[in-house]
């Protein structure tokens, strides 16, 4: 036991926030039933923030926090088992539960990697929308309560905690094995959980100049999910390269607002305010990736594109010809008509305003752009570099008036010569 | 947040310039700095050769006067570090609870400074050396 004097349930959180995870993937092994796992991890936390602050934190808080849960799972089986027999399959779990269970100090000794692996590749299956993968990989893996979920997702707690209840329960409808895929499958799914974390970074990233602390810390926690992905699967390169691609992105946080909040764009930010140290992790993340493939997938690609910004220490210095070669790869790997948008813009920049605007004008039908300024942003950006002021004028008239950003509408009105 | 873990273990001050952690320790030390590795949160770890291999520069009278090790008046020396990135200061509290020290070592757990820490005044001072943050 520990001092016994004032044990804070913020200490508690912590042991909570670094054993939960390891605590629900060995107990969904068991239970074959990542739902019931949570539930019953969750238990064994309510009685530590009730016990602990008494009893001080135990010496192996894992084995504590175990042996209350496999407890708790006990009970309830045994009550489900009792009320409808029809639960054979969990009888026998159960059995099974009772006789491997007792020894929780070798349990605990097991290697765990597989188990956690299991459980991330089961939180963020496919068959479940994108929202409820986050909402349940930040509670299975970041250890968030559903309260810090809604702030996080701005969105009510009811909606949050119904995420993950509908999540929970279409796991288990959908009787998704709680197994870690192989081959083919590996990649799809590998993909889905890759978006989850992405996601959620980008959630953080959008939220960073904002007043509320926790939206901006999802960054950090998909950067520290996709640094833990990336140690149990150190061969993936999409793994490494989702890690660099938010180090990379990450490292321009301090330079892409001005002292009024206003937004700076990559090519107009101080790149001295940069942090130089995310931006050498994201740079030596690539680098080891790109030593296991030689088909860089959709992540290292966008990794690849950051880290042609990051090495240029003026904007002058930018490889366009590579950035353009890279977004060339991007679209037949993972075709969007923003991938073309920017793909437009790198080539105009590498090769001239004429062979980026042939890129724009290809995409005028686009129907996913029709209600986007990027598509006139970028046209009149190129007609302008080309001497056609008239049209120039008139995409960015257009553009002012599709954007949703005031800020935005008074630069490209002023841009339009209104 | 990001949070140094500094490893001050008993005995280093003395200890001689060829001294080594044995194979067992280094063993248990692997075995949680992969664990750090695994929850996501490891950013950097480093092991330092005892200070007896080293040397102090001091500035009295703002002249460096350099002494060479062992230093006979410090009884506490770093012998490592970890950084790491958590969500909060007991979490990194916690992590180094875990660590698998010698019942003589300490670990000083300390905060690192980030750019937004400081006064608008300090922050334009140090804007354009960006590229000399490690």
């Amino acid at each position: 036991m520990t001092a016994r004097a004032t044990i804070e349930a913020a200490t508690i959180e912590a042991v909570w926030r670094i054993e939960q995870p390891k605590l629900t993937a060995r107990l969904a092994r068991y239970l074959r039933d990542i739902g019931l796992a949570e539930e019953v991890a969750g238990d064994a936390f309510l009685l530590a923030l009730e016990r602990w602050p008494r009893d001080g934190i135990p010496r192996n808080p894992a084995a504590w926090l175990t042996e209350v849960a496999r407890n708790r799972a006990l009970d309830r089986l045994r009550r489900t088992t009792m009320i409808d027999g029809k639960h054979r399959e969990l009888a026998i779990d159960l059995a099974e539960l009772e006789r491997e269970m007792p020894d929780i100090e070798s349990a605990l000794d097991e290697d765990i990697d597989d188990d956690l692996l299991r459980l991330i590749f089961t939180a963020c299956h496919p068959v479940l929308p994108a929202e409820q993968r986050a909402a349940l990989a930040l509670r299975l893996l970041g250890g968030l309560s559903t309260l810090e979920i809604a702030r996080a997702f701005l969105v009510p707690e009811a909606t949050a905690a119904q995420r993950i209840v509908r999540a929970k329960r279409a796991l288990r409808d959908a009787a998704i094995a709680f197994e870690t895929p192989r081959g083919q499958e590996r990649r799809e799914r590998l993909a889905a959980v890759l978006e989850v974390v992405y996601l959620i970074f980008n959630e953080g990233y959008v939220a960073t100049a904002g007043p509320d602390w926790l939206r901006a810390d999802l960054c950090g926690e998909a950067l520290r999910l996709g640094r833990s992905l990336a140690a149990l699967m150190p061969d993936e390169p999409e793994v490494q390269g989702v890690v660099s691609l938010m180090e990379l992105n990450a490292s321009r946080f301090p330079a892409r607002t001005g002292r009024a909040g206003e937004p700076i764009l990559l090519l107009d930010q101080d790149r001295t305010r940069w942090n130089w140290s995310l931006i050498r992790r994201g740079l030596d993340g690539l680098n080891r990736a790109m030593t296991l493939t030689s088909t860089p997938g959709p992540y290292l690609l966008q990794a690849m594109i950051a880290a042609c910004h990051a090495r240029a220490a003026t904007p002058a210095d930018t490889d366009w010809i590579a950035i353009s070669a890279y977004y060339q790869a991007l679209a037949l790997a993972a075709p969007s008509p923003i991938v073309e948008i920017n793909r437009a813009v790198a080539v105009g920049m590498a090769f001239g305003p004429a062979q980026g605007l042939a890129i724009v004008e290809a995409l005028k039908d686009e129907p996913r752009l029709k209600d986007s300024h990027l598509l006139p942003t970028v046209r009149g950006d190129l007609l302008e570099k080309l001497g056609h002021q008239a049209e120039a004028r008139a995409a960015f008239r257009q553009a002012a008036e599709l954007t949703g950003n005031d800020r935005e509408r008074a630069l490209l009105l002023a841009r339009a010569g209104d | 947040m990001r949070f140094m873990m500094l490893m001050i273990p008993g005995g280093y001050a003395e200890a001689a310039p060829d001294v080594r952690p044995g194979a067992e320790a280094v063993e248990g030390m692997m075995k949680y700095n992969e664990e750090l590795k695994k929850a996501g949160v490891l950013l950097a770890l480093d092991g330092l050769h005892p200070p007896s291999a080293g040397a102090r520069v001091s500035f009295k009278g703002h002249k460096p006067v350099v002494t060479d090790g062992p230093f006979a008046e410090v009884k506490e020396v770093l012998g490592g570090y970890w950084v790491i990135d958590v969500r909060s200061r007991e979490e990194a509290i916690e992590w180094a609870r875990r660590c698998p020290a010698g019942e003589n070592d300490v670990i000083e757990v300390r905060r690192v400074f980030e750019m937004s820490d400081f006064p608008e005044d300090v922050q334009k001072v140090a804007e354009g050396f960006g590229e000399l943050k490690a």
